[in-house]
């Protein structure tokens, strides 16, 4: 079970989050130029490390707001939290 | 060798089972993962194509992975054409494959009921059961007085919370012993004379221009003309290694099992609605699963509330269960592909071949993904079952989209 430290209601059960995948996944700057390769990668792939991942996280069940959390995948360590404008949060 | 099914403990094993051979520096195929498809594939490749100068290399223990930590339950339902193909030959030499590799796997075909608890539910399964059938596929469209026939523990009465208004029913699926199928196929393969290498944990992937060269490993490097993956969970992190990016996400599945009980479940129940599936093993633990933690992990455990969900559903369907003490529960790290089919076939590089994807099914499909990797590997062309499988189809669109489809909520 995941503790994790809503930017606003502060630490919080796991279920009553939303788990949005990798963060910061930018849509194509151009998408009339990607070949079916490169949508592809956008659409279909992203990272799936061990350690570190940069994450999104919606506080669902609370006050429903986005944010990105770093957790280590292999420990499930919350290592640091941000607002989408980057904005560092004490943990 | 065959014995009666139910009794495995008063089995005896031979006294080895395989060798322990230091690794050379070379061999033809090096096959990385020794989990039930690492060790089909090597079994397959020098059963099927001649091809023994095969080492099998895995970080742990044989079978310690995803193999040891699974459901086994083994059923060929799926929806669409590629994958009742690919399951069904799986299923057929699941059949004979006691007999094939002279040792027991303790394959017993008690049947799979999926249950309906919707209209959708009902809509989705009937198709389903005319799909399998047009694909040769064995199935049927239980009412619920028949269900509670095949499986009289199961509630079926209207006034609980999510009624049981039919199910799929596949006579030939059932489970089999895990352990069992990982040692048959590890002794078949040793006495063909491939080399299962145990604690050779693979650090990283020898690439010269386009054409894969060898593994560099925590034994020293070993050359190789071709090397398959069969890493599951890790594969990411193996490809990665090749500089290939893979379309999966490596998620948590959970499994538990009972305190030993009398027989009192003679088939296997999956539910997606209310998502449990329940088996009792040969021993008589009753084998509870469910789905996978929606975060990505390779922690090897997952969260108490999906246990505690997996529970009610349990209870709802199987009153019977509410004083059955939980002795155990464990999580196995999934490889999840983004249209719940698995990747079987070709790589960017050459002579570079993978196996993965297969997110929370993957035990049941092991001697066919065995029988078609092997052939992929031997010679270098995907065989006719696992061509649809291939990492382009990401790409071209061909995708075979299962998510929900499979009778099974991925």
């Amino acid at each position: 079970m995941l503790l994790i430290p809503c930017p606003w209601c502060g630490p919080r059960d796991e279920i009553e989050f939303h788990c949005g995948g990798q963060a910061d996944v930018a849509y194509p700057a151009d998408p009339h130029v990607l070949g079916d390769d490169e949508w592809a990668a956008y659409v279909f792939v992203r990272d799936n490390p061990k350690g570190p991942f940069a994450e999104r996280w919606c506080h669902a069940a609370g006050c429903r707001r986005w944010f990105n959390v770093v957790r280590d995948t292999a420990t499930h360590a919350i290592l640091s939290v941000k607002l989408l404008d980057g904005t560092a949060v004490p943990a | 060798m065959t014995t009666e099914h139910g009794d495995a403990d008063a089995y005896e094993h031979p006294p080895w089972l395989w060798r322990t051979p230091e690794p050379k520096r070379s061999y033809d195929v090096v096959i990385v993962g020794a989990g039930g498809h690492g060790l089909a594939t090597a079994y397959y490749l020098a059963r099927n194509h001649g091809i023994t100068d095969v080492a099998v290399l895995e970080r742990g223990w044989l079978a310690g992975g995803n193999m040891a930590r699974n459901t086994t339950i083994i059923r060929s339902n799926y929806l669409w054409d590629e994958s009742a193909a690919l399951y069904e030959h799986a299923l057929g030499l699941w059949e004979g494959l006691a007999d094939e590799l002279e040792y027991d796997v303790f394959f017993s075909q008690r049947g799979v009921l999926n249950l309906a608890h919707s209209l959708q539910d009902v809509r989705d399964s009937v198709r389903r059961v005319e799909a399998n059938r047009l694909n040769g596929v064995d199935a049927e469209w239980l009412s619920p007085e028949q269900v509670k026939e095949v499986c009289p523990i199961v509630d079926v009465s209207p006034d609980v919370r999510y009624p049981v208004l039919g199910a799929t029913f596949q006579p030939r699926g059932g489970i089999a012993k895990h352990d069992w199928v990982a040692w048959a196929y590890a002794r078949a393969a040793d006495a063909l004379g491939v080399s299962l290498i145990q604690d050779c944990e693979v650090t990283g992937i020898e690439v010269d221009g386009d054409r894969v060269i060898g593994v560099q490993t925590s034994r020293g490097p070993i050359a190789a003309g071709r090397v398959a993956l069969c890493a599951a969970g890790h594969s990411s992190l193996l490809a990665e290694m090749a500089s290939i990016r893979l379309p999966l996400q490596s998620h948590p599945l959970q499994a538990l099992v009972s305190e030993l009980l009398e027989p009192v479940h003679p088939t296997v129940v999956m539910s997606n609605a209310v998502h449990v599936y329940v088996s009792q093993a040969h021993k008589g633990e009753l084998v509870l699963g469910a789905g996978i933690d929606p975060y990505n992990s390779y922690a090897q455990r997952g969260s108490f509330h999906v246990i505690e969900h997996q529970m009610a559903a349990a209870l709802e369907l199987f009153p019977i269960f509410a004083r059955a003490r939980v002795l155990r529960t464990w999580a196995g790290v999934v490889d999840v592909c983004p249209d719940a089919s698995p990747i079987i076939g070709l790589t960017p590089v050459d002579d570079l071949y993978i196996n993965c994807g297969w997110g929370t099914g993957g035990f049941k499909a092991t001697p066919g993904a065995g029988w078609v990797f092997a052939h992929t590997v031997a010679t270098g062309e995907p065989h006719p079952l696992n061509a649809p499988y291939t990492l382009d189809r990401f790409a071209t669109g061909a995708l075979i989209d299962e998510h929900g489809a499979a009778a099974v909520a991925h």
